[in-house]
């Protein structure tokens, strides 16, 4: 591994194996990992068109984080966020209606891989803006804060957004008001395919993150349990008003950047280093060893996975195009079809 | 019917806006202790506290965006920006989330934000302040755009701009802030589209916020002269109000454009490109455009009146307008 940030490992590792948990977890990484897979068919199949970037490697940070949230709660992505629509409880079904760009999509077909969004799930997005969906999520905390509905936001972005001023005013924002926002890092490595020591001066990026008075740590993006007692432990700060808190979640992207990357930036030999810590064979491995789950039992959670992705699939090729007479709706509200998710007196 | 200046009636329409509803606050650089850098909020820190008039960092881009989680989380904000030209570090959350959300996300989340900012020049401000770019922002489609021109507006299109469950801007000429009229009761005032400030029979004349009086001055003139000139107060950059336009070309057979914006792929060409796609049969004689002279804004007072469309422009566009017989 590159050593261009202060790394840990396995801070997942001598917790208690829950089984429940432990399970639940594998089961939302093998969701992504097998649907994001099934995307890269259907996008050769030219089904899917577009940007289409995946999160292949990157899954315990979605699958870790989203069980600390609640229904109060909500979720601001960028244009990586199958991972985060899918583990917060997007049906896989809407996710892949949308990639299909049909009207049963989660986004109507608007937005596509890199918009997607669901009011229901308080899910904001799919910003394609780097650090672009920071200062709304700082909003949305503040607006949680002052109607006092408990709520805390979590906020995805990768390292590559510590460059931009919008990371710096938003980090400034919410610790100055001392706002319930989930800052949670996706350290890569890669900005597209700029390595993070050819573009940040500092690479210890939860230092960086301290230096607005803000609660940074680093934690294993690569283990399921490290990210979820992390989150756990943010939350719980976040809920009690001692927030912001930042997260650097180390982690690997095992694909390209996008369908269009050649991935030329990277050795082969790193990729491969990094493949070694594959976050479900670690998960897996860990609940194997703890005599929680066997080959069957695995081959079962595939086959399940397996037949939702089917669904999901059968769900978006089923699916309607919206009639292009529909093409100006969404640019303005009708009141009467989109009151604001609070409120709801427009 | 009350007297107040531009400035008071802005500050009297947040202040009711708050009083009415909990939701509402104002945020924005210098908005609270200093009272707004041009007076504003002047007192509403007081009467509010600091919750509710939030001051912010310089951060453009983050208070803007924060308005818009804001505002999607349940509350209703008035984002104060200084001036349009400080407004560019906030375009990407303007043009790229606020505008674009809704659209984005299938009609699923609204953008209820009210951003207020200055515009304009004429007070030797040179040019990274005293630029009207409202007409870029009246480009982009999600967005409201609203240019209070008169005291009554002042006072009054901020309600409704409040109760619109999409982003509105409002642009508001600093050299408005010190004029003063009378506050018309707000049932007498039409919140919606352009409004006829002047009739007339010979010559249209379009124009909207800080422009207003000084194209209301030359009509006097023109009047003296002997020329009638109609003045039509915009008041709503985008959606802009053809219908008004149309029939008032339809009864003097000649326009003029007034906008304190440059010319070139500007607010001005898009009305005239109205008029001639629909009134073009109505016209007696090509449209005209008095706009400012394409110069980043000079500081010399000289050379930044040079610059600014002036009172004698117009009425020299209307002469040379009515003289030309078809």
């Amino acid at each position: 591994m590159t050593a261009t940030s202060e790394h840990v490992h396995g801070h997942g590792e001598g917790h208690e194996v829950d089984p429940r948990r432990g399970f639940d977890r594998l089961r939302s990484m093998l969701l992504i990992r097998r649907f994001e897979e099934r995307c890269v068919e259907l996008y050769s199949a030219t089904k899917i068109r577009g940007f289409l970037h995946l999160y292949i490697g990157e899954e315990a940070i979605a699958a870790g984080v989203m069980p600390s949230l609640d229904e109060r709660d909500a979720v601001v992505a960028t244009y990586r966020e199958h991972g985060h629509a899918l583990a917060r409880g997007v049906p896989a079904g809407a996710v892949m209606a949308e990639m299909y760009g049909k009207v049963e999509g989660c986004s109507r077909g608007r937005g596509g891989s890199m918009h997607l969004f669901s009011r229901d799930r308080r899910f904001y997005g799919g910003n394609a803006i780097v650090a672009g969906g920071l200062p709304v999520a700082v909003g949305l905390a503040l607006a949680y804060r002052q109607l006092g509905t408990g709520g805390v936001v979590a906020c995805f972005f990768g390292e590559g957004a510590m460059a931009e001023g919008e990371f710096h005013e938003s980090m400034n924002l919410a610790a100055l008001w001392n706002l319930p926002v989930l800052f949670c890092c996706e350290n890569n490595l890669y900005a597209m395919g700029t390595a993070l020591a050819r573009s940040e001066s500092e690479t210890n990026l939860a230092l960086k993150a301290a230096a607005y008075e803000v609660s940074a740590w680093p934690v294993d993006g690569m283990d399921v349990d490290a990210v979820a007692e992390a989150a756990r432990r943010a939350t719980a700060m976040l809920r009690a008003g001692d927030g912001p808190v930042f997260l650097e979640l180390q982690t690997y992207r095992f694909r390209a950047h996008s369908m269009y990357d050649p991935d030329r930036y990277r050795a082969k030999s790193e990729i491969e280093r990094w493949r070694e810590r594959d976050p479900i064979v670690l998960a897996r491995t860990r609940l194997e060893d703890a005599g929680l789950l066997d080959e069957s039992a695995f081959a079962g959670l595939e086959a399940e996975v397996e037949d939702e992705i089917d669904e999901a699939v059968a769900f978006a090729e089923a699916g309607t195009l919206e009639p292009v007479e529909e093409l100006a709706r969404f640019v303005t509200s009708d009141p009467a079809l989109t009151p604001a998710l609070e409120g709801g007196d427009r | 019917m009350s007297t107040m200046t531009f400035r008071e009636a802005t500050r009297e329409a947040m202040r009711e806006a708050l009083a009415a509803d909990e939701r509402v606050f104002l945020m924005g650089e210098d908005v609270g202790a200093y009272g707004g850098c041009f007076g504003v909020s002047m007192g509403m820190f007081e009467e509010f506290g600091p919750e509710r008039i939030r001051d912010t960092p310089l951060s453009e881009s983050g208070f803007v965006g924060a308005g818009i989680g804001a505002a999607m989380g349940g509350l209703r904000p008035i984002v104060e920006i200084m001036t349009v030209n400080f407004s560019l570090l906030a375009l990407d959350q303007i043009m790229n989330n606020a505008a674009t959300l809704l659209h984005m996300s299938g009609g699923q989340f609204n953008v209820p934000l009210v951003i207020r900012m200055t515009t304009g020049a004429g007070r030797q401000l040179a040019a990274q302040h005293s630029h009207s770019l409202e007409g870029w922002y009246a480009h982009i489609p999600g967005l409201r755009i609203l240019a209070p021109a008169t005291v009554t507006d002042a006072r009054h299109l901020l309600r409704p701009a409040l109760d619109d469950p999409d982003p509105v801007l409002i642009f508001e000429h600093g050299g408005l802030y010190n004029v003063s009229g009378e506050v018309e009761p707000v049932s007498s005032v039409s919140l919606e589209g352009a409004a006829v400030r002047r009739a007339g029979t010979d010559v249209s004349i379009v124009t909207y916020g800080g422009t207003l009086p000084m194209v209301l001055e030359a009509a006097e003139r023109l009047a003296e002269g002997g020329v009638s000139a109609e003045v039509i107060d915009l008041r709503s950059l985008r959606p802009l109000d053809d219908a008004t336009i149309m029939d008032s070309v339809a009864r003097t057979h000649r326009a003029i454009v007034v906008d304190e914006g440059w010319r070139s792929g500007s607010l001005s060409a898009e009305i005239s490109a109205r008029i001639v796609e629909q009134a073009f049969y109505e016209l007696d004689a090509p449209v005209q455009r008095v706009c400012s002279a394409e110069v980043p804004m000079p500081y010399a007072h000289h050379l930044e009146q040079a610059a600014l469309p002036q009172v004698a422009d117009v009425v020299a566009a209307a002469d040379a307008l009515v003289g030309h017989r078809v």
